[in-house]
């Protein structure tokens, strides 16, 4: 398909000029609704539309009253000028519900990472039993629908005042978050040498030390990437948030849902510029991660 | 000689080789299988259990039986179908005057509500005075509430005290148990569960074709054109799997919304004039649309890893034996995509059928599909068991294609990104 050869007649020459115009399209679609949302969050009207003036480029037209917004919506005196940041840490909702986001999401990717880490060794191991049931076990996370993961979670939970507190959403996500710390460490695992473990062992190393010494620095990339995937997970999921957070555990998503259905304002759209800027953040991390990865590999295997 | 041939190999210690080969197999896998075991226990602890715990209420109440204790018990040797006598009423007014002091009569009478609607009332109301009834009970209630003869009410009740009943499956599937346990069909205008699992079903079917439609053109190109501009395109793919779905749907409403960038571009264009804007949101369509963005990378990152697996000599060689271009991609190209199509088809139908917060942002009313039911039943109407019933029947579905992705596909090969 690259490149036309110059034999080509006119009917191949139509298409091929086609065929690239419907991908053209199809990438648009892909990307044109995540690129509109950032000019208009910069919208100096309450409006989710482009206004004449913001057509017009006018200067007047643009405003960053929404970013302004994120930090104050909540705040107890937003017109103060000491303790301004203070006030909004500790009280704009927005701010909170970043707060709640990472905390939450920190720490059920240490959690989902460090488990989920040893489980993936010890499933690449070849002498491993039931492997294809347990693996299919350990993936289930990511199959079974949340609204049930949410219902099971929330019922269970309840039962042992785990529901409502921080503890049992951790639990919860680290839970969403295994799946894909297993994907990507298992598939690191498979291009690792294995008889560098029984190298380092034979020149009398234990297995923790061959562990951290060898196997770990070299599947790095591959756990550094899955737990990437396990807190955009727990940073992005609502449904299990919406079932078993209290108020003071909202979290960006949550709050996002909930603007949605009631107060529909372009501050959502200005959360949602900050958003996609760490989502490319995220991904530029995993692309050089992939990188170093693949050059890891070129090395070890010469 | 022939004796060292057939004495069993022995290893430094004495012991034969054989059994300690085995005994460091068995170490081995016990090794291997005692790192796998704190994540599968934590499964097992904060996943599995929960899950199965919270889906056996859709088969198992025993509300009614723990609260009306008395009434359970002599409705447990009642028929059904005679007269209630003396000690059923006794019975009842006994519970009654309990459930009022604990509080817990508001549950009951909705329990009972649920089998025989507009029953609601009768409890609470007659709760409130059952401390002050004196025997004979039966004329007692009856004068209260004409309604306590009515043979209909103890049928609802006997149906309520079963611990275990197939009556909330019965309800999932737009049937209903009856007093002496035979299951009907609900009246015409009380079936609306099955047709949500149609709808779901056919949401899912159409997002699935759409993902198809648009994701195979695109995979091929990402796949035949050169690594650099490929990789370069390969983020507008990756783009959107990374940014936040609340954020891509709340893109949608900002495009699709009577007065979004659409409608204005058509109104701009004279597609539509601006009175007549197309409403592509809060109904099937913008959920279609908005699941279809939202899940075509799980479509395209499947194609492309499998396309790229694809020599282009085949193709190549068809073409030098004489094939069309279409001959070549459809009896060479296309038959070597199908286990990518399959991955793809089968990823996006999982993940589209238990779907959610698109449908409940941008879906209106015919754009729900059955999570959405089960989280009304979890968070507004509060009838678990119909919200467990419901779920294991969308559980099954989902296992059952789970099942045909790892004999399709295998779940070792699933790959991110």
């Amino acid at each position: 398909m690259s490149g036309l050869p110059s034999y080509a007649g006119f009917g191949e020459r139509v298409w091929y000029y086609t065929f690239r115009a419907i991908c053209a399209v199809i990438f648009l679609f892909l990307i044109t609704p995540i690129l509109v949302v950032i000019p208009l969050s910069f919208n100096v009207e309450p409006y989710f539309s482009f206004t004449p003036g913001m057509l017009s480029l006018k200067a007047e037209a643009f405003s960053t009253r929404w970013y302004l917004d994120i930090l104050q919506n909540g705040m107890a005196n937003p017109d103060a000028t000491t303790g301004w940041w203070a006030d909004a840490w500790n009280n704009s909702q927005w701010v909170r519900s970043m707060r709640n986001s990472f905390y939450i999401g920190v720490l059920s990717t240490l959690v989902s990472t460090a488990l989920g880490t040893l489980a993936a060794v010890g499933l690449s191991r070849s002498e491993m039993p039931y492997k294809n049931a347990i693996m299919a076990t350990l993936i289930s996370p990511m199959i079974v629908p949340l609204v049930i993961t949410a219902a099971g979670s929330f019922y269970a939970f309840s039962q042992f005042n785990l529901a409502y507190t921080y503890t049992g959403l951790i639990l919860a996500h680290a839970v969403l978050g295994i799946p894909f710390v297993i994907i990507t460490v298992t598939a690191t695992l498979v291009g690792f040498d294995q008889s560098l473990v029984r190298a380092a062992q034979s020149m009398g190393a234990s297995p923790v030390r061959t562990f951290f010494k060898v196997q770990m620095p070299l599947i790095l990339p591959g756990v550094i990437s899955g737990a990437l995937f396990a807190f955009i997970t727990s940073f992005d999921e609502v449904v299990v948030v919406i079932q078993m957070a209290a108020a003071e555990q909202r979290t960006i998503p949550r709050q996002m849902f909930s603007g949605i259905r009631e107060q529909i304002s372009p501050t959502i759209l200005a959360v949602a510029t900050v958003l996609v800027v760490i989502s490319i953040a995220l991904l530029a991390t995993l692309e050089l991660l992939r990188r170093r990865s693949e050059r890891l590999r070129g090395l070890s295997a010469s | 000689m022939s004796d060292t041939h057939n004495a069993p190999v022995i290893a430094a210690d004495g012991t034969p080789l054989k059994a300690r080969l085995a005994r460091a197999l068995f170490r081995r896998k016990l090794d291997a299988f005692l790192l796998v075991s704190p994540l599968l226990v934590f499964l097992l602890v904060f996943f599995l259990a929960p899950i199965g715990w919270f889906l056996s209420k859709g088969f198992h109440d025993d509300l009614f039986s723990t609260e009306m204790p008395n009434t359970s018990a002599v409705l447990a040797d009642w028929d059904g179908t005679t007269e209630p006598t003396e000690a059923h009423y006794a019975a009842l007014v006994t519970d009654l005057v309990e459930t009022r002091k604990t509080r817990t009569i508001g549950k009951v009478a909705t329990r009972v509500n649920r089998e025989l609607s507009g029953s609601r009332s009768l409890f609470t109301s007659t709760a409130r005075k059952a401390a002050k009834m004196e025997a004979p009970f039966k004329d007692a209630l009856i004068k209260t509430k004409k309604d306590w003869g009515e043979i209909a009410v103890w049928q609802a009740m006997k149906a309520a005290s079963r611990t275990f009943t197939i009556g909330y499956y019965a309800n999932a599937l737009d049937r209903r148990q009856l007093a002496d346990g035979s299951v009907v069909a609900q009246p015409e205008e009380r079936r609306i569960h099955v047709k949500l699992l149609i709808r779901t079903l056919e949401i899912s079917f159409q997002v699935t074709l759409y993902c198809l439609l648009l994701g195979y053109p695109i995979a091929y190109l990402l796949a035949t054109l050169p690594n650099r501009t490929s990789n370069l395109l390969m983020i507008l793919v990756l783009l959107p799997f990374w940014t936040s779905i609340l954020v891509r749907t709340t893109a949608w409403i900002a495009m699709l919304q009577s007065q979004g960038v659409l409608n204005d571009v058509f109104v701009f264009l004279g597609v539509t004039p601006d009175e007549a804007r197309f409403s592509l949101i809060y109904n099937k369509l913008g959920t279609l649309i908005a699941m279809t963005h939202i899940l075509l990378p799980f479509m395209v990152l499947p194609l492309y890893s499998v396309m790229k697996g694809i020599p282009p000599s085949y193709v190549r060689a068809a073409k030098s034996l004489g094939a069309t271009n279409w001959t070549a991609f459809w009896r060479v190209y296309a038959p070597q995509t199908v286990p990518g199509i399959g991955a793809g088809a089968i990823l996006v139908f999982i993940v589209a059928i238990g779907y959610y917060i698109t449908p409940a942002l941008v879906g209106g009313q015919d754009g729900q599909m059955i999570s959405n039911f089960i989280d009304f039943h979890m968070r507004r109407s509060l009838n678990w068991n119909l919200a467990a019933a419901l779920g294991t029947v969308l559980l099954l579905v989902v296992l059952t294609l789970y099942w045909v992705y790892d004999r399709v596909v295998g779940i070792d090969n699933m790959k991110l990104g």
